[in-house]
């Protein structure tokens, strides 16, 4: 009973976190009057992410994205002006704090309140990939549909870091190249996971990163677990990055009675030869988790030997792999 | 002009509209009914964009809700009205909006002229069928449901509850035997009119309204008693997921409905447009033409339950978290773990190799690192030798080494020297682990170790308080796992014994048994080395009695049974 008063007020801090770092926000192109009752909406924050953005771009609308509401971090790559251009993205800017914001989620909180009511609302990041059951012969409409029918709310998916073989470095990326392509390899089973007592939600911990930088300190390694697609109530709020939700109930995208609930993977292509130069701006700017504690770990070990592929390490062929390997499930959807 | 369609449409109106012309064009009058829930305007349009077809009409309107009478009443409406204003329709089919035609309307129409005194409905006693959603078969039929299930969940369980205390049952009309099955039926016009025309309607209308979902058992029920000739099937495709809501088809599923036979799938996702464009035209005839036979499409979604309700075993994962005692099983395969063996044998790793192929890790919660197999630093699913990434979560790790292995079975050697503390109850536990233990053969390393004797007291002392609470482990009323126990005195008496026994579990053994035994370690002066043990005060018991006076492998008389918990 106190837990849940508590998690309210929670609740109603982050909403009003979300009113209060608005005010940053600037609109450059709103486009949203364009959104229709059923579209399935994306929000993402970025900065100089320029090279990403047309291939990004390009996947969601394959998908069936519908509209995409952009915060764009004070880019100065020529990013922004390119996303003002296109015909389906809404785009604000700000020049205040990355960390202040917390890494972003109040201004996509606000944004998601404001247009994202009723709608399927999906928030990734520019170098994270939506992979769903059939999502290579079912738009997300598919996916948005049957949840409606299932009563269900909120949609898992782990994030996979995938990786090239060699070093990062070596094969440069090519805007509007599928990223996958180059980091086409992945850790498919060595992830730990851990159920969060106070907000129900799963903290997922593994994979490449765990294994090459974290293997002495694993408590400190990123978190994978993301709840990236919800069905948008205003009173939802995003708490720490899209790991977890208030309502709670909205957390509990797993099930704990043997069964298998549907999720996806969110695809991570982080690690691309643009890598290297964004960890070492990102440690100087510190606007990261914790200290930008992952950066330190990346700075130590990639500076010799930025390899993390092992004998071990699987390549990339399509969802219907990773739903073997058990990285995601098709639940109940046939 | 023998088959008439009756309609039930609330959404997607396109897609019934083009459904509806395509029963149209071979001949078939249509009856729609449309939710009385959509509005004016978007009715109107409908109407209109159906209007140049002149043997469709629209019949009144009733609200409907899932599980409520609404949808029966819908239905009589509608066969009413078919049944008045097209005389020369001898079977009625009602189907819904997004119910697609897969084989040509002509062989239905065929298909049923042959059949004119058949009524397709199923229809089975409520004790014959496993179809119950919320715990309820018969008591549909004898309680009163005046609650929606969706929107008024609390009040609904609460009013079954209220009515089970009290006793209360309800007279059910006339002695008719409650039938339930698919709400998609085809009946002829003697059946249908018999049971709209029954003089006792309103009495069997005023039954039905508050029985739970009548729309699956109205006509069922009273179809039995009108009809000459029932076929107990739905000639329309319809899977049912374990919630009681219909399986959607996808454009993915275009192969599998050319092969399902069926006259009409539901329910359709309204945007498959490879599907709608592949079954709404003349070319569909590509289909065998055999009798409908739903059955081959039944095993995809019967897994698809299956996964959903119980899952892969001894899979963690993102969407599969199950709470202790839930995980049907804590790992996915067998495993064996050996404790001992390895201080006992000097070769005891790649003997056990040899003689099962299966792979065989060392100390896999060694102290220092996760001894794989081959000393490799990384495994299979690139699980990493790291021992704090290990010892952070030990059970994810015994997980995932299992499940990354499936398909061959897996061994390590495990003792007081390792990180067992967080590991034991897991493996004592999980019913897929064999563990074989020889008790106090930590002792042989000790004994061969250059260790001051002090220090070797100490570590004796430290290793038998462990292995010793790790047996109470093993040997608790809450182990599921196979465990056998030898104290190591007993095992050296007769160690092939125990050793084959362990193989034969196994089961890979190769076929030229055990040819080759593995060398044990020389003991010569053991039993010394613990009597000095016991004269410096620390008592060593867990290996048996060892006599100071060494007699090493002399098998005697009167071997001792291996000794099987559980």
């Amino acid at each position: 009973m106190l837990q849940s008063y508590i998690m309210r007020l929670r609740r109603k801090r982050h909403r009003l976190r979300a009113f209060r770092k608005h005010f940053s926000l600037k609109t450059v192109v709103n486009r949203t009057g364009k959104i229709r009752p059923g579209d399935v909406l994306l929000f993402s924050t970025m900065r100089d992410e320029f090279v990403r953005l047309p291939y990004f771009l390009k996947y969601y609308r394959n998908l069936g994205v519908a509209h995409f509401l952009i915060v764009d971090n004070d880019s100065s790559d020529g990013g922004r002006e390119y996303l003002a251009e296109q015909p389906d993205v809404s785009l604000w800017t700000t020049k205040a704090s990355y960390k202040k914001s917390k890494f972003g989620v109040d201004w996509l909180n606000w944004l998601q309140r404001k247009y994202g009511h009723g709608h399927w609302t999906l928030v990734v990041d520019p170098d994270e990939l939506f992979v769903y059951p059939f999502c290579d012969t079912r738009p997300i409409r598919a996916l948005t549909d049957w949840l409606d029918v299932s009563q269900v709310k909120s949609f898992g998916a782990m994030l996979l870091d995938m990786y090239p073989k060699g070093r990062i470095d070596a094969v440069p990326y090519i805007p509007g190249q599928d990223p996958i392509e180059i980091a086409s390899w992945f850790d498919p089973g060595n992830y730990m996971i851990e159920k969060n007592r106070s907000y129900g939600n799963l903290w997922i911990q593994g994979g490449p990163r765990s294994r090459v930088f974290f293997s002495d300190r694993p408590k400190k390694a990123p978190a994978l677990n993301k709840i990236p697609l919800v069905k948008w109530d205003k009173k939802y709020t995003y708490i720490s990055s899209t790991h977890m939700l208030l309502p709670r109930g909205l957390n509990k995208t797993y099930d704990e009675w043997g069964g298998e609930r549907a999720s996806g993977v969110l695809l991570h292509a982080k690690f691309l030869n643009t890598f290297p130069a964004k960890a070492e701006e990102e440690l100087t700017r510190g606007q990261h988790y914790s200290g930008s504690v992952e950066y330190k770990a990346y700075a130590e070990n990639f500076q010799d030997n930025p390899d993390l592929w092992c004998k071990w390490s699987e390549k990339y062929i399509n969802w219907r792999q990773l739903e073997i390997l058990g990285l995601m499930s098709k639940g109940n959807w046939a | 002009m023998s088959v008439g369609i009756v309609m039930l449409v609330h959404t997607a109106f396109n897609r019934a509209e083009q459904v509806a012309r395509h029963w149209a064009a071979s001949g078939c009058p249509i009856v729609i009914h449309v939710d009385k829930f959509v509005s004016k305007p978007v009715y109107n349009d409908f109407v209109k964009a159906l209007a140049d077809l002149p043997h469709v009409r629209f019949s009144k309107r009733h609200r409907c809700e899932w599980g409520t009478w609404g949808l029966v009443a819908a239905t009589q409406c509608a066969s009413e009205m078919m049944l008045r204003e097209f005389k020369d329709v001898r079977h009625v089919y009602l189907a819904s909006g997004s119910c697609l035609p897969l084989r040509p309307v002509q062989e239905l129409i065929d298909y049923l002229a042959e059949r004119p005194q058949t009524d397709f409905v199923e229809s089975a006693t409520t004790a014959d069928v496993p179809w119950t959603i919320g715990g309820l078969d018969h008591e549909r039929f004898t309680l009163r449901f005046p609650f929606s299930w969706r929107k008024n969940r609390f009040l609904f369980d609460k009013y079954v509850a209220l009515q089970r205390t009290v006793g209360y049952r309800r007279r059910i009309p006339n002695g008719i035997v409650p039938h339930m099955g698919s709400q998609w039926w085809c009946l002829t016009r003697q059946t249908l009119s018999a049971i709209l025309e029954d003089p006792d309607r309103a009495i069997y209308d005023r039954y039905f309204r508050t029985v739970w979902i009548p729309d699956e058992s109205y006509f069922q029920t009273l179809s039995r008693l009108y009809s000459r000739q029932i076929e107990s099937r739905s000639l329309t495709l319809s899977k049912f997921d374990y919630q009681g809501k219909p399986h959607i088809f996808y454009d993915d599923h275009l192969q599998l409905l050319r092969r399902s036979d069926c006259f009409v799938a539901r329910k359709i996702w309204p945007f498959a447009d490879k599907l709608y464009e592949a079954f709404l035209t003349d070319q569909a005839s590509a289909m065998k033409r055999t009798e409908p036979n739903p059955g081959k499409i039944d095993r995809i979604f019967a897994k698809a339950v299956d996964r959903r309700t119980r899952g892969r075993p001894g899979l963690y994962m993102q969407s599969r978290f199950p709470v202790e005692g839930r995980e049907n099983g804590l790992t996915c395969a067998q495993y064996s773990v050996f404790e001992g063996f390895n201080d006992l044998f000097e070769n005891f790793e790649p003997w056990l190799a040899r003689v099962t192929a299966t792979r065989v890790h060392g100390n896999l919660f060694a102290p220092e690192r996760a001894e794989f197999s081959g000393g490799q630093t990384v495994m299979n699913g690139a699980l990493s030798d790291s021992a704090a990434l290990r010892d952070y979560n030990p059970r994810a790790f015994l997980a995932s080494l299992i499940w990354n292995t499936r398909g061959e079975r897996q061994c390590f050697q495990l003792g007081p020297r390792d990180r067992i503390k967080k590991i034991e109850w897991d493996i004592a536990k999980d019913p897929n682990a064999q563990v074989s233990v020889i008790s106090g053969a930590w002792a042989v390393p000790l004994f061969k170790s250059n260790l001051n004797f002090s220090e070797i007291r100490e570590e004796a002392a430290r290793q038998q308080r462990i292995e010793s609470k790790h047996l109470d482990v093993l040997r608790s009323p809450w182990t599921k796992a196979r465990v056998r126990i030898w104290s190591m005195s007993e095992f050296i008496e007769a160690p092939m014994e125990p050793l084959q026994t362990i193989i034969d579990e196994i089961g890979k053994q190769s076929q030229h048994g055990l040819s080759e035994v593995p060398k044990m370690s020389d003991l010569s002066g053991f039993g010394q080395f613990l009597q000095n043990l016991k004269n410096q005060g620390m008592h060593p018991y867990l290996m048996g009695d060892f006599p100071v006076e060494h007699h090493q492998n002399e098998p005697q008389s009167g071997k001792r049974k291996p000794y099987l918990v559980r």
